[in-house]
């Protein structure tokens, strides 16, 4: 464990031990000991299948863990969460959907309208409030499924490989809003990617994972620019770090 | 151009087959209590208009009757079922079992059970169980088929179960529900129907029992009239179901979009 993160902040999710078995016997991960701190880039960084969308769910508390104990030390956060698929409804409108959890929590209804609205300006959806899903391309959709997990306000953003499905422009524009969203907000973000750039391009922070069952393998801290854009992709510490995190990857599956 | 066509060519050919049958009746001089002509089933249909109108009131009554209890029915149990798989396991086989069983056997037996006094409640049940089990196996899958990160995202925001079942799971099973709409309006009037028959003359007074009667008398035309009442009574079915289909769906769905493109 990187001991200078619990010295000089507040952690805002602890995991100790945490292990997840499925009824059918698989191990999915663990045990995982891992404690973030508010306002940090996690990245969990695996192959596929190395149960780091398990590890996911469990954080979120859609799994309930075989084994340790997931604890928010503060008061547990508001919690969004963004898929792999847009995983929208399709017969909702972009607004429909993104003021989905603030209905579903019982806000009032204008408000709910004005906040699910603002969210979908921030992603850069103004103008397309109601349009359904299937008239919006893929990187659009996820948009709307971003703008959906701000609308509720969250501390805490769980994010489950949310870019993978995207072509290259669309994901790189994606990543340096994601960033732009999360200085702003000031939000803790954990990020779960099988990609080495895509980690080092946009964490604080790389948890490496093993093979399934998934434990942490490395856990690298990195110095990137908090402003960083485009051009810090093709600078030689943009290099370097990703070359430490590559490695650390390849070591984790030998 | 290529919509005038849809309605367009199958209208003319349906003419030109009137026409040709019209021509080899007069022809061939076939009799009319073997074939008659299209002129001569339009005269049986003028002739009877008011007792044919009012058996088609009544099988249409019957069978929109069983239609509503099914659609009504199949989702209320595909709902029990999808919030307890205790519950649908004691029941499926059960509807299986109504649903594979052939009603025309099950007829006589609703027939004496409810009473011929209440002819028209005994055929809402016969059709009523040809029509329900599209709507309720159907249902099922349809619910079931709801995505699984949706219903992750539903809990994560604290929905309760029927906030999940109203908001999201029968949106998701609709397009499945109209499908089995369509096949089970079909269905519901090939039961009412049936049930007629079983049933017998001198007891029920829809279409099917037209067609008994003119079947025994050896009046053809008239049994075609009330055969093509029947067809039309059909198409109309599937036609308004057809258009609440598009309605609720065209917005949405990919069905809607595939058309388009």
């Amino acid at each position: 464990m990187c001991t200078k993160w619990r010295v000089f902040m507040t952690a805002l999710l602890s995991l100790s031990h945490v292990t997840k078995t499925f009824d059918n016997g698989t191990e999915a991960f663990g045990p995982v000991d891992l404690e973030v701190a508010e306002k940090d880039f996690v990245s969990l960084l695996g192959p596929s299948g190395c149960g780091k969308s398990t590890a996911l769910r469990v954080m979120a508390g859609l799994l309930i863990p075989t084994g340790g104990a997931v604890k928010f030390p503060q008061a547990r956060p508001e919690v969004g969460l963004v898929f792999q698929e847009p995983t929208l409804m399709p017969w909702a409108t972009a607004l429909g959907n993104a003021r989905l959890p603030l209905e579903l929590k019982g806000a009032a209804r204008r408000e709910a309208e004005a906040r699910a609205q603002a969210a979908l300006v921030r992603v850069g959806l103004a103008g397309f409030e109601n349009a359904y899903p299937r008239e919006l391309s893929g990187g659009m959709k996820m948009r709307v499924s971003i703008a959906r997990a701000l609308a509720a306000a969250p501390r805490l953003l769980l994010m489950d490989e949310p870019f993978a499905a995207l072509d290259e422009p669309t994901r790189q524009s994606l990543n340096d809003d994601l960033l732009t969203l999360w200085r702003e907000d000031g939000l803790t973000v954990i990020f779960v990617t099988h990609s080495v750039f895509e980690s080092t391009y946009l964490s604080t922070r790389v948890v490496v994972m093993t093979p399934r069952p998934g434990r942490i393998a490395a856990d690298i801290a990195l110095e990137s620019p908090p402003d960083r854009g485009e051009a810090y992709r093709l600078t030689p510490e943009f290099s370097a770090a990703a070359a430490k995190v590559s490695k650390a990857l390849g070591d984790a599956h030998r | 151009m290529n919509a005038v066509l849809k309605y367009a060519l199958p209208s003319i050919l349906g003419i030109a087959v009137l026409a040709i049958w019209e021509y080899l009746v007069r022809h061939f001089d076939i009799p009319p209590f073997v074939l008659p002509a299209p002129s001569a089933i339009g005269g049986a249909l003028a002739e009877n208009f008011t007792s044919l109108m009012a058996s088609l009131w009544t099988t249409l009554r019957v069978t929109l009757e069983a239609f509503a209890l099914a659609v009504a029915g199949g989702v209320a149990l595909a709902v029990l079922f999808s919030q307890s798989k205790a519950i649908e396991n004691a029941l499926y086989p059960y509807a299986v079992v109504l649903q594979v069983t052939p009603v025309v056997a099950i007829a006589p037996l609703i027939l004496i059970w409810v009473g011929f006094e209440r002819i028209n409640l005994a055929l809402v049940i016969i059709a009523f169980i040809v029509a329900f089990f599209p709507i309720l196996s159907n249902t099922t899958l349809g619910i079931r088929s709801t995505d699984h990160n949706l219903i992750d995202l539903f809990r994560l925001y604290g929905a309760s179960r029927w906030q999940i079942l109203r908001r999201l799971q029968l949106p998701s099973a609709l397009p499945y529900l109209l499908g089995a709409m369509k096949i089970s309006g079909g269905l519901a009037l090939i039961g009412a129907v049936v049930a007629e028959f079983v049933a017998g003359s001198g007891t029920a007074s829809g279409l099917a029992w037209h067609i008994v009667e003119a079947g025994n008398r050896l009046e053809i035309a008239k049994m075609f009239a009330a055969l093509g009442l029947l067809a039309a009574l059909g198409i109309a079915i599937f036609s308004a179901l057809s258009l609440l289909e598009w309605g609720l769906l065209h917005r949405w769905h990919e069905s809607a979009l595939k058309k388009q493109g």
